[in-house]
């Protein structure tokens, strides 16, 4: 299989579904001319034109929010929030607008919006650029959250999230943008939501990775692997819905967990898995589970002083090793 | 504007202004005392004494537009062709009223009647509005998006991002401020540095208007005038009408804010006696016909009331369907 970058699997998705979709069209700031900040949306202004991919003022409420609108008359807004921290600057459609209109209407709004989103540390962006905001959401019921690792994933979910009819808090990882993976050149190829992928197999201890920790998680597994430790490594791709079962079924295998994401440890999207496997695993379970996420404070300019902080490789082999 | 002689309007136009601000008033005054009787658990915002306002801006859009409506929200869904009915009973939390009884009076819609949704975000509908606007420019429809708020509103961020947008794509959307003069319990004095609101319209690059809010032919005519030219592909309109509400801004509001005599001053100024009056003066119903219409609404009005009050209450099951569309069968969220 030909083999493309995260970034240009995101692109493929969305160049396809709006060909598909003549009521598809993406809109944020800087998505035409400049072509995306992180350059995923290169090339589309020449192929779909102003009036489908388009440039917005700086106003992430509107933003939103106008997709939200558009989406309850017909058409089928991808939306760019450039940062997932500018998130906060629409708090109120995303949260009390967004999430709730189809509920709050009696299951009668139909809202096909996905809001693509950057998350992680790109390096030295300091506490307002680098933040993976996704737990924040998954305490709103509305909302699904989808978590792409590979550009595989990012393909084959984002065609799910632009084709379904719910919104969607799309997160793409700013340090994937550049990965390289085989990705599925058929047009019809999708991912379904709730269903995590068993990225590496393995029989003494289950790492559950988000984001770009699913690929620090591998980079763990193999270099345990030449200690004789077997890691499980598993991607739930989506937070909301989560495939508990697939979880699960690996935990009554290994019998020890470690869940890992670049979110802040305290009440991080581990805090509901972990709360999650007590509840429904824990007779399955040799030891606690264990989360490895970044420290509890904002992120730091300094590059010593944001590695000190972020969570990597290191942190999941100190968690393997302290269960196994 | 306000000199115009009522008579070049059609008399279908007429009545249908007479007999809705009628239905608006009476619902609210109906739904305070169900409430008081127990039929209503939740809040009421009513826009007793603006009902000018909602009837006369709906009346000059067609059924395909939509709106977005307010906290105080009952006169524009009714205006914009609700049923009492439906709206009484999902004021009652039953699994007959347009929500299913999970939305409430702050939630209340029907895309089948173009009501986006009531709102209980003060200004959570003005983006929203602009994005149905942005598809009807895209698609090449016929049809514009108003965005009701109220004084209080205008000073949120949302508006201002979405007045911006709207105003430099030139979406076909109309800005309707309800200025009642209180945003909550603060006098409007007290939360802007300007009285005319429409001012603000001019830094977005569109027209702002002011027109009396408590005379609903005014209020028709100048929200026609912006409707043709939203669809003319020239822009939004801000309309800023000025009116009064006389009562709390929620049932039960001590209201110590009132200054004295400014509420029964602006009694006589009430919307649907003076029009009552120009309708007969001007010999276009008389004094039978207009009780006819009276005696309907108190018709219409108690079969909703009866409806909602022998209608059931959802299962309390059904709280747990309605979230997502793909629900993902099997899959527990």
């Amino acid at each position: 299989m030909r083999e493309i970058s995260y970034s240009e699997a995101i692109r493929e998705a969305l160049c396809e579904e709006m060909r598909l979709n003549p009521h598809a069209y993406l809109m944020g700031e800087d998505v035409a001319v400049f072509g995306g900040v992180w350059g995923v949306s290169e090339g589309m202004l020449a192929e779909f034109g102003p009036d489908r991919v388009r440039d917005t003022p700086i106003s992430e409420a509107a933003i939103i929010g106008a997709g939200l609108g558009s989406a309850m008359v017909g058409m089928r807004p991808i939306v760019e929030i450039m940062f997932g921290d500018f998130l906060m600057c629409a708090g109120d459609q995303l949260v009390n607008q967004v999430a709730k209109a189809r509920f709050m209407s009696g299951g009668k709004a139909r809202i096909p919006l996905t809001i693509r989103v950057t998350s992680g540390a790109p390096g030295s962006a300091a506490a307002q650029h680098s933040q993976s905001p996704e737990a924040w959401f998954m305490n709103v019921p509305g909302l699904k959250i989808a978590t792409p690792s590979s550009p595989a994933d990012a393909k084959g979910l984002l065609k799910t999230a632009i084709r379904g009819d719910d919104p969607v808090l799309f997160f793409e990882h700013k340090m994937l943008y550049g990965e390289k993976g085989p990705v599925p050149e058929d047009e019809n190829y999708t991912l379904p939501f709730g269903k995590a992928d068993i990225v590496r197999p393995g029989t003494d201890i289950t790492v559950i990775g988000i984001s770009i920790m699913v690929k620090k998680a591998l980079e763990a597994a193999e270099l345990l692997s030449a200690e004789g430790i077997s890691v499980e490594v598993i991607d739930p791709r989506t937070l909301v819905p989560l495939d508990k079962e697939t979880l699960i079924q690996s935990v009554a295998k290994t019998s020890r967990v470690v869940i890992a994401h670049e979110a802040h440890r305290r009440a991080g999207p581990g805090a509901e898995i972990a709360a999650m496997l007590a509840e429904e695993a824990i007779e399955y379970l040799d030891g606690p589970i264990i989360r490895v996420g970044a420290k509890n404070v904002p992120l730091p300019y300094g590059p010593d002083m944001e590695e000190f902080v972020l969570p990597g490789t290191k942190e999941i082999i100190e968690a393997i090793r302290s269960l196994v | 504007m306000k000199h115009d002689p009522i008579t070049q309007y059609s008399r279908d136009l007429l009545a249908h202004l007479y007999r809705k601000m009628i239905l608006v008033r009476e619902f609210e005054l109906r739904a305070i005392e169900e409430r008081r009787r127990g039929l209503i658990p939740g809040f009421i915002h009513s826009c007793v004494g603006q009902e000018a306002t909602a009837v006369g801006a709906c009346a000059a859009l067609s059924r395909e537009d939509v709106i977005t409506s307010t906290h105080r929200g009952h006169g524009h869904l009714l205006g914009k062709g609700g049923d009492p009915k439906y709206m009484m009973a999902e004021l009652a939390g039953r699994s007959t009223g347009y929500c299913l009884g999970r939305g409430g009076s702050l939630h209340l819609a029907n895309f089948d009647l173009g009501i986006l949704g009531a709102n209980g975000i003060v200004g959570g509908g003005f983006p929203m509005a602009v994005g149905a606007a942005l598809a009807y420019q895209m698609r090449g429809d016929d049809q514009v998006a108003l965005a009701f708020f109220g004084d209080g509103a205008i000073n949120e961020g949302s508006f201002h991002e979405s007045a911006n947008l709207a105003g430099l794509w030139k979406l076909p959307v109309i800005f309707f401020c309800e200025n009642n003069l209180y945003g909550e319990g603060t006098p409007q004095s007290q939360q802007a540095p300007i009285a005319d609101l429409a001012l603000r319209a001019e830094g977005y690059g569109f027209p702002g208007h002011i027109v009396d809010g408590n005379d609903v032919v005014a209020v028709y005519k100048a929200t026609v005038k912006a409707r043709v030219r939203a669809l003319a592909g020239e822009g939004p309109t801000l309309i800023e009408a000025k009116t009064y509400r006389f009562r709390g801004h929620y049932e039960g509001d001590p209201q110590v804010y009132r200054l004295p005599g400014e509420l029964a001053a602006w009694k006589k100024r009430d919307p649907i006696p003076a029009f009552r009056q120009q309708l007969i003066l001007a010999n276009i119903f008389d004094e039978s016909q207009i009780v006819d219409m009276e005696v309907s609404v108190q018709a219409e009005l108690d079969e909703a009331v009866n409806f909602a009050t022998d209608s059931p209450f959802p299962a309390v099951e059904e709280a747990l369907k309605g979230v997502y569309a793909n629900t993902h069968e099997g899959l527990v969220f």
